[in-house]
């Protein structure tokens, strides 16, 4: 008798089929011994303004940082320049993302536009963007519209950077395939050529993020009636060194979140990547 | 009887380079060929001009019904699961999760239907390629050294998988290799293409599944027309 198709189907192929366990997911408990050293500075910085070492006008205790966070939070002023600065952030990153992607698609797709898009992008790009803020202040004023360029600014050069490469290093093959399966170009695009360029983009917008905020410091610390920056600069005014220490480690905790979110939507959208 | 692929003249260069040469060809339908031939003989060439990847050639090449192509590689699309890979088979936007599942069941990947690509193995990957390019009911086959990649005991499975297969869908096939045994295994005909020409033809008669054994004269000489004597083999 000879083998049936099934039965060598069912029994050859082990010696190449990975026989993957169902997934666990290991999740380790975080090391405790890793926290040792951050709590044993906090403890030092403490003692240190405790006993004097350090003076409250260069920093002030944890203890009172933490005390004058609740208190900026409980009279509502923390809140407010909180929302200023995340609605700059948003609309810089908004602008920026947009350009951004809009030219890396255009560079990454057509012959043209690579030409043309992409050498003043990439000279533009060796410029330190916040070394224009002079500049933008004498274009926009002092208003919102320099810290909004700003951020745009340092938001839309990873992006591109990214968008660009993630098509540019399209899989040919794929899209062959695709062809040969009779696709139109723009079904191409949509289905072969831009889910390929995903996982680029998603770093460039982690990239993109963590500039956007820097930039929005920068911005806000050069000149603002209003938000984080405007806070702090205010309390550096009166030498609340408790105050500014509350601003930056807001600042701290929102470019934690915002990676968390990236983080987050890369694990959602990049399913199909995990083994 | 009208044939599947009728090629008259084909002729095709790469700059001063001319890769086919005049090149007549007929493969009736419901026929198996294989096609030998070196690297660089132009049997790819030859494949890509059939799967309609290249247009810019001399002569008459008529294909009637759907092609289908099933490459070295099995170019899936990671981001889609493996049922839908199979629909991107028919285009555009289909969403006939049965028909899949019907295609995966023929080359026993059913289990496997919500799984991403990424997580099957060479095998079962070049098997969901094979489903993908059957789900068109096509006319013409195209297998470009599908089993390549593969090692030696996944091949021998997919050998008669892919008998099986062509014996329930009848699709015109060519199948390009440059495994002798594998190519008097499953064809009906058996060409042998050098320097964009088709030195030779060998037709194979015996029934179903093929032994090798039974065809060791016509290796013998297959094997001399691809430039192997059996003082080279001695």
């Amino acid at each position: 008798m000879s083998f049936s198709t099934t039965s060598l189907l069912d029994h050859a192929p082990t010696t190449t089929d990975r026989t993957l366990p169902p997934r666990t997911r290991r999740r380790r408990l975080p090391d405790l011994r890793r926290w040792i050293s951050p709590v044993a500075l906090i403890l030092l910085w403490q003692v240190s303004s405790a006993t004097g070492v350090l003076p409250p006008d260069k920093l002030s205790s944890p203890w009172t940082v933490l005390q004058s966070g609740v208190e900026v939070a409980r009279t509502g002023e923390l809140g407010a320049a909180f929302t200023v600065s995340l609605g700059r952030v948003a609309v810089g990153f908004l602008v920026g993302a947009t350009i951004a992607i809009a030219l890396g698609i255009a560079a990454g797709l057509s012959k043209w536009g690579e030409v043309l898009i992409d050498p003043p992008v990439q000279m533009l790009r060796t410029l330190p963007f916040l070394g224009l803020i002079p500049l933008f202040i004498l274009w926009f004023g002092i208003g919102e519209e320099p810290k909004i360029a700003l951020v745009a600014l340092g938001v839309a050069f990873p992006l591109y950077l990214n968008v660009h490469s993630g098509i540019r290093n399209s899989d040919d093959q794929l899209i062959e395939a695709t062809t040969a399966l009779g696709y139109t170009r723009a079904e191409r695009l949509w289905h072969a050529i831009l889910p390929g360029a995903i996982p680029q983009t998603l770093v460039g917008l982690r990239l993109s993020l963590g500039t956007a905020w820097l930039a929005l410091i920068v911005g806000e610390t050069v000149n603002a009636d209003a938000g984080l920056g405007y806070l702090i600069t205010n309390a550096r005014e009166f030498l609340r060194t408790d105050v500014v220490v509350v601003g930056l480690v807001v600042y701290a905790v929102l470019g934690l979140v915002t990676d968390f979110l990236v983080r987050l939507l890369e694990r959602r959208a990049l399913r199909w990547r995990a083994r | 009887m009208a044939g599947t692929v009728e090629i008259h003249g084909l002729t095709k260069r790469f700059g001063e380079r001319t890769v086919l040469e005049n090149l007549d060809l007929a493969i009736e339908p419901g026929e198996f060929v294989a096609l030998l031939g070196r690297s660089g003989s132009g049997k790819s060439t030859l494949l890509r001009v059939l799967a309609g990847l290249d247009s810019e050639i001399d002569g008459d090449v008529a294909v009637r019904g759907t092609v289908s192509v099933a490459f070295q590689q099995p170019r899936l699309l990671p981001w889609r699961k493996v049922w839908r890979n199979v629909v991107l088979g028919l285009g555009k936007q289909s969403d006939d999760r049965q028909l899949a599942l019907r295609a995966l069941e023929e080359v026993r990947l059913a289990d496997h239907a919500d799984d991403w690509p990424r997580t099957l193995s060479g095998g079962e990957a070049q098997r969901l390629s094979l489903a993908r390019a059957l789900v068109r009911e096509p006319g013409l086959l195209l297998l470009d050294e599908p089993f390549g990649a593969l090692d030696a005991l996944t091949r021998i499975a997919m050998h008669r998988l892919v008998e099986d297969l062509w014996q329930r869908h009848r699709p015109g096939v060519l199948l390009v290799t440059h495994d002798v045994d594998e190519a008097l295994l499953l064809a009906d005909r058996v060409l042998v293409l050098d320097e964009g020409r088709i030195v030779s033809e060998h037709a194979l008669g015996h029934p179903r599944p093929r032994r090798l054994a039974d065809h060791m004269d016509v290796r013998t000489k297959v094997l001399a027309d691809l430039g192997v004597t059996e003082d080279a083999l001695a």
